[in-house]
């Protein structure tokens, strides 16, 4: 199991058991964290999974793919820690990650 | 307003769901007028993944969402389908003589026997940024879309974004526009390429601005707004004299009206039964992703299934007290008939 924690705007942190192989977002989806709406179901269609990946785990989860950083231009106030939750999957390296979920997707 | 549509059945939505719908019912000669807030056929599939191939339709090893929008609008042609676009359908109720009657926020009116919800995750509307205090602006100074571009003439307008709608009315305004400013987050756009550089070209002209930067707060008095308080790109704040904002950040999903059409739900889904798949009102019918019963699966495949089995209730709605005698096209004549191949 991989444990990954979701920070809410305001403070809240819910740490939920994420599946290799699942995305981070589909580990929200089905644990019910709030913040996460994920309208196009893991397409990379619609930026309402967004998250701000803490710090530390910047360079663990990668990078944005292109299709990806053009879909952040339907995300609000994005951050150089910004990230499509549906983008980042879950890998026993990622075991201890930290997103913080935005006030509102929109 | 026009004068009311009369017809056997509305479908509300014209995502895969609503559109095989139109191909069951007409094989039961129950005709169709569909409505859709979209400005086309397709749903979540013209809007969200018209390029992402799908890969569990029977029979189809991968189809893209327009393709098998393309497909679908092919396979219900027979049947001669009126298309009502750009339509959301705001009221629904059942009359005294039993039909129902249908009224959309363009002022379209319907009245039929049947009505067949295939509205997927609800209204595709657009996306709101979180800026505090917007509320107060919206419909004066900031607009989500624009109905008449005569009300934004002579105004110093600010385009907040980089798709396509935002290049789209760039281009479209900047002739009419006092002064006109985009605004996006970077300086690579996922707008068409020849939107901007066009775009590029009247910044080089001197005729409009492109700045870098995000929204972070709205100033003005009396709903009418002064100036758009920015976070550049490089961190430091700005502001933007404008008294017109745009805020183009594509479409969400809400249910909207649906919750008002007097139909029993249970966490925005309408509940059905699993034989005809009917809503807590008789001839209100609900298929495709806004239904739910125990096993519900959000698949297309599923919605197909559903539209079929929902076309049997509605023949018997629509011409109570006759058999209806199961065919196959296959070997129907009369079906074949109807599609236009015998």
């Amino acid at each position: 199991m991989t444990k990954i924690t979701f920070i809410q705007h305001n403070g809240t942190e819910q740490t939920v058991d994420g599946l290799p192989g699942m995305s981070v977002m589909e580990t929200a989806i089905k644990n019910l964290v709030p913040g996460i709406d994920a309208d196009c179901g893991g397409a990379c269609a619609c930026a309402t999974c967004h998250v701000y990946v803490e710090p530390e785990w910047k360079e663990k989860t990668g990078t944005r793919n292109p299709m990806e950083e053009d879909m952040l231009d339907f995300a609000f106030d994005v951050r150089d820690s910004s990230r499509l939750s549906c983008q980042i999957k879950v890998a026993d390296a990622l075991d201890g990650l930290r997103v913080r979920v935005p006030e509102k997707q929109f | 307003m026009s004068s009311v549509i009369t017809t056997d059945a509305v479908i509300i939505g014209a995502g895969p769901c609503g559109l095989f719908a139109v191909f069951e019912l007409g094989l039961l000669d129950i005709k169709c007028h569909v409505i859709d807030i979209l400005d086309r056929a397709g749903g979540q599939c013209a809007e969200l993944y018209p390029e992402k191939p799908i890969y569990d339709i029977p029979a189809l090893t991968i189809v893209t969402g327009a393709e098998l929008t393309h497909r679908l609008l092919e396979q219900v042609k027979p049947f001669h389908p009126e298309f009502h676009f750009n339509q959301m359908v705001t009221e629904l109720r059942k009359r005294g003589d039993g039909h129902f009657e249908l009224k959309t926020d363009g002022g379209l009116e319907f009245r039929c026997k049947v009505v067949v919800v295939a509205a997927g995750g609800g209204s595709f509307q657009p996306k709101k940024p979180p800026i505090p205090g917007i509320e107060a602006y919206e419909g004066s100074s900031v607009h989500y879309s624009i109905k008449k571009m005569e009300t934004l003439r002579g105004k110093d307008i600010l385009i907040v974004g980089g798709g396509d709608s935002a290049l789209d009315w760039t281009l479209n305004l900047q002739p009419i526009a006092k002064s006109l400013t985009l605004l996006h987050r970077r300086d690579d756009f996922r707008a068409a390429p020849d939107s901007v550089k066009k775009m590029r070209d009247l910044v080089a002209q001197g005729k409009m601005q492109f700045k870098l930067g995000q929204v972070t707060g709205l100033k003005g008095e009396g709903g009418q707004l002064s100036a758009a308080q920015v976070k550049g790109a490089d961190g430091q704040a700005y502001e933007i004299e404008t008294n017109a904002m745009l805020p183009f950040f594509g479409l969400t999903m809400k249910l909207g009206p649906v919750a008002g059409f007097g139909l029993n739900l249970h966490e925005n889904l309408v509940p059905v039964d699993t034989e005809k798949f009917e809503s807590s009102v008789p001839g209100i019918f609900a298929i495709g992703d806004i239904n739910t019963y125990p096993g519900k699966l959000k698949l297309i495949l599923s919605g197909f299934h559903e539209a079929a089995l929902m076309a049997q209730q509605a023949f018997h709605i629509k011409n109570p007290g006759e058999r209806l005698v199961f065919q196959y096209t296959t070997s129907s004549s009369s079906l074949q008939k109807k599609l236009g191949v015998a």
